[in-house]
């Protein structure tokens, strides 16, 4: 059976707007898949109703079981069990994702008290340990807020959270999107040594197919809330079948090629004409 | 000679070591150039010198040769209609209580250059140029999407026939599909009118495909130039090597 | 893919406006019902202007009189007709609202936006300044005034204006400041337009929207101030009606003839109710970018 399985899964707005349609995926435990979408095309809302953290205004219909539990119309109380020890979500913003006025540690704390009942030393020693992980350094970083750090620590911060009660399945939404290239580069490095160390599944959200292509094996390509797409990532970018997806990897590549085609020498015209 | 030139130009906040140190550069007519750095490489802060919002605290601003004096509204008329931008930022540089036309045609109307009929033809030649219909003109930017809105942007910018476009990662925030069109438009503008364009990124990638030139920056201080893709081959120094390293690759 | 080829308006669906739809539609109610309320109160007034039912100091008529077919609403402890009371006193709230809330925006405004673009001394000193009228009791300020130009309707409008040009010119500091970082303002600048015409062209038409519904908040604590004022003596003086003073005059009489106390706190509530309706409803129509999702 799947980690994650999700069947049939229609959102909507309260006046009917659909946000995501009949989407069907899965994960199996210590797999990698990835979201593949633009802006409107459903990742955001699907991370959130598959950890069953949908808005209020918002209607989830279908079937997502998650270790087989019901995810989809499951009161929060039978949810909060899973949060964590299943399935934990970073986010794009870490900034957004922290709270200003608690510093780090406390922040890391709470979800290893909760999930694993540690106290006192134990837990001032998991705390340095779940820094130490995100390879960060422990004490001081324990005793910052979140504005006294960095875009980059603060995202590895929300990831030490989000592994904190050991969950068997990671849910990265865009997580590098706000982050500078070389963050960026470090932060990939950092999840995939973790995923592979803790032998967990990623559920990897993105708008950036190079970036998709690094983290997953299958992905998922998404459009308007439907997914139009699904394969290993070598064949859906070797040769996509669908026209989106045709025409996402074609402006990706047109981008990449860019970079190996820029002009050595000042005087020569610019990037190639295409388009 | 250059259109748009700095000349070992500093910038320090009051209070606090220098932002930007000693940087030269020069645009020329139909040049391009790409300004990367990370977030901290004073980037946003070069631009605002270049732009006239404010000047350096050592060092020179040039245009067309002549030290920009921010003070002399004659000169200051003539650089900001030949030196224009595009912000990063599409959802809020464009007025949300304005409809297209007005917005568009600030310039126009600001700097003096045209009024009535007139002015109102050059804003739908200039919305028309850069892709979109002219009933667009009518309309509030919340009815856009994020790469429509960077078009009435670029719209904006060119409707007084600048020289210059300077652009502040003007692609960053764009699905990558709307990312090429974007570019295109750029593009296009650049090989058909000579507009010469500095182009400021975070990536390397945009820059790849619009700027001639590289220019990276790191915490304030021009740490390799050359023409773009001789540093994407073959950087000299170490902080352009890891720049280029962590750019992701397609399979 | 052509670069040129216009592109199609695709509206991604918003979730968070899609929730809000329904709500606003109450809301639209609710203006509806602000402009009901507040029209009737108007709609009194302007009659009062070319008809009364009795002379306005006409004490013809049998003390604390209850309602009738000759006095509508009955009489107050002099004689006089309570309907002309109650007219003329829904002239005299709307003239000190609308009066001491032009006062308020005027002088919030100018301040405001001073404070806005002042070096940060001047903001400072400024800010400070302001805070200490908002600590000061309205009341207490309308009392100086009253001592110094003496008790009248002016003086009343100029006190209340007063107090509020304080709370108004914080709002258009912060709104204005708020707008001011918005990277529109940077290029307006940038197109050359200098710093009177980015006022004039972005600040105030960002700030109106949430100036206009504080002001009309404004309006009504505005017209309750004066209704205390009077009821205290120091408002407009007899024979200008206020439903402050009817409230005052009826309190020794509210148990055996509570219309002359029921009938000014009615309208009372309607007025200000009105205005805050609006006020609410006021919220939504004016922002371009909430109309028709």
């Amino acid at each position: 059976m799947s980690l994650l399985e999700v069947a049939g899964l229609s959102v909507r707005t309260r006046d009917g707007a659909l946000l995501v349609h009949d989407l069907s995926f899965s994960v199996d435990a210590g797999e990698r898949v990835g979201l593949i979408g633009e802006s409107g095309s459903g990742k955001s809302v699907t991370s959130l109703a598959v950890t069953g953290l949908l808005d209020a205004g918002l209607d989830a219909r279908g079937s997502v079981l998650l270790d087989g539990h019901q995810i989809v119309g499951a009161p929060d109380r039978m949810l909060r069990p899973l949060r964590g020890p299943c399935a934990s979500i970073v986010f794009q913003e870490p900034l957004t994702a922290l709270d200003p006025l608690m510093r780090v540690g406390r922040q890391i704390a709470e979800p290893i008290t909760r999930h694993r009942g540690l106290r006192g030393r134990d837990l001032t020693r998991a705390v340095a340990e779940a820094l130490d992980a995100v390879a960060l350094p422990g004490e001081r970083i324990a005793r910052s807020y979140p504005h006294e750090l960095s875009g980059g620590q603060r995202q590895r911060v929300a990831i030490a959270i989000a592994l904190a009660a050991h969950p068997r399945l990671l849910i990265a939404d865009e997580p590098t999107t706000a982050l500078d290239v070389t963050v960026q580069n470090e932060i990939l490095d950092l999840l995939d040594h973790l995923v592979a160390e803790r032998d967990m599944a990623l559920l990897f959200i993105s708008h950036d197919l190079a970036v998709v292509s690094r983290m997953a094996q299958r992905v998922t390509v998404l459009e308007k809330g439907v997914a139009v797409e699904s394969g290993s990532v070598g064949d859906v970018i070797a040769a996509p079948a669908h026209a989106y997806t045709q025409r996402l990897v074609a402006s990706a590549r047109l981008l990449d090629d860019a970079l190996d085609s820029a002009p050595s020498s000042s005087n020569s015209p610019g990037g190639g004409d295409d388009a | 000679m250059s259109l748009l030139e700095l000349q070992g130009a500093s910038f320090a906040y009051r209070r606090g070591g220098p932002v930007v140190h000693d940087v030269s550069l020069s645009l020329g007519a139909g040049e391009s150039i790409g300004l990367v750095g990370e977030s901290g490489a004073g980037k946003s802060t070069i631009l605002s010198l270049l732009l006239g919002l404010s000047a350096p605290t050592s060092g020179e601003v040039l245009f067309d040769g002549i030290p920009l004096a921010r003070r002399d509204r004659t000169l200051m008329r003539r650089f900001r209609s030949s030196v224009q931008t595009v912000f990063q930022d599409p959802y809020s540089s464009l007025d949300p209580r304005q409809r297209i036309d007005r917005i568009v045609a600030e310039p126009l109307r600001s700097l003096g250059i045209a009024t009535g009929d007139d002015a109102l033809e050059r804003v739908a030649e200039a919305v028309a140029s850069v892709g979109l219909e002219r009933d667009a003109l009518r309309r509030f930017p919340h009815e856009f999407s994020g790469g429509q809105r960077q078009r009435i942007a670029i719209a904006r910018a060119i409707v007084c026939r600048p020289k210059v476009l300077l652009a502040d990662e003007p692609v960053s925030g764009l699905d990558v599909t709307t990312r090429i069109q974007v570019i295109d438009v750029l593009r296009r503008l650049r090989d058909e009118t000579g507009l010469a364009l500095l182009m400021v990124s975070h990536d390397f990638t945009s820059v790849a495909a619009l700027c001639e030139r590289t220019v990276v920056l790191k915490d304030g201080r021009v740490v390799e130039e050359g023409a773009t893709g001789s540093i994407l081959s073959s950087p000299t120094t170490d902080y352009a090597r890891s720049l280029v390293a962590a750019i992701p690759r397609l399979p | 893919m052509s670069d040129t080829a216009p592109v199609q308006v695709t509206e991604i669906p918003d979730a968070a406006a899609a929730a809000r739809r329904p709500r606003r539609r109450s809301r639209r109610a609710v203006l509806v019902i602000g402009c009901v309320l507040t029209a009737s109160v108007i709609l009194l007034a302007l009659v009062s202007l070319v008809w009364l039912p009795f002379p306005q100091s006409d004490t013809s008529g049998t003390r604390l009189e209850g309602p009738g077919a000759e006095h509508w609403l009955g009489t107050d402890k002099l004689g006089r007709d309570l309907m002309t009371q109650l007219m003329i006193g829904a002239r005299i709230a709307l003239v000190v609202g609308l009066g001491s809330v032009a006062i308020a925006a005027v002088l919030g405004l100018t301040l405001g936006l001073i404070a806005a673009f002042a070096w940060p001394w001047l903001d400072d000193t400024l800010s400070a300044a302001l805070d200490v009228i908002i600590a000061f009791p309205v009341l207490l300020l309308a009392m100086l005034v009253v001592a110094v130009q003496g008790a009248s309707l002016w003086s009343a409008i100029l006190a209340i204006g007063l107090a509020q040009s304080a709370v108004v010119a914080r709002l258009v500091r912060i709104l204005a400041r708020r707008v001011l970082g918005e990277q529109f303002v940077t290029a307006s600048r940038t197109s050359g337009t200098r710093w009177p015409g980015v006022v004039g062209g972005h600040i105030l038409p960002n700030i109106a929207p949430m100036l206009g519904v504080n002001l009309a908040l404004q309006f009504g604590i505005a017209v309750l101030a004066e209704a205390s004022l009077s009821y205290l003596g120091l408002g407009a003086p007899p024979p200008n009606a206020s439903w402050g003073r009817m409230l005052f005059e009826a309190q020794g009489t509210v148990l055996t003839a509570p219309v002359g106390a029921i009938a000014p706190g009615i309208a009372l509530v309607v007025l200000v109710l009105g205005v805050n309706f609006i006020a609410d409803g006021l919220r939504d129509v004016a922002d371009p970018t909430r109309r028709h999702g």
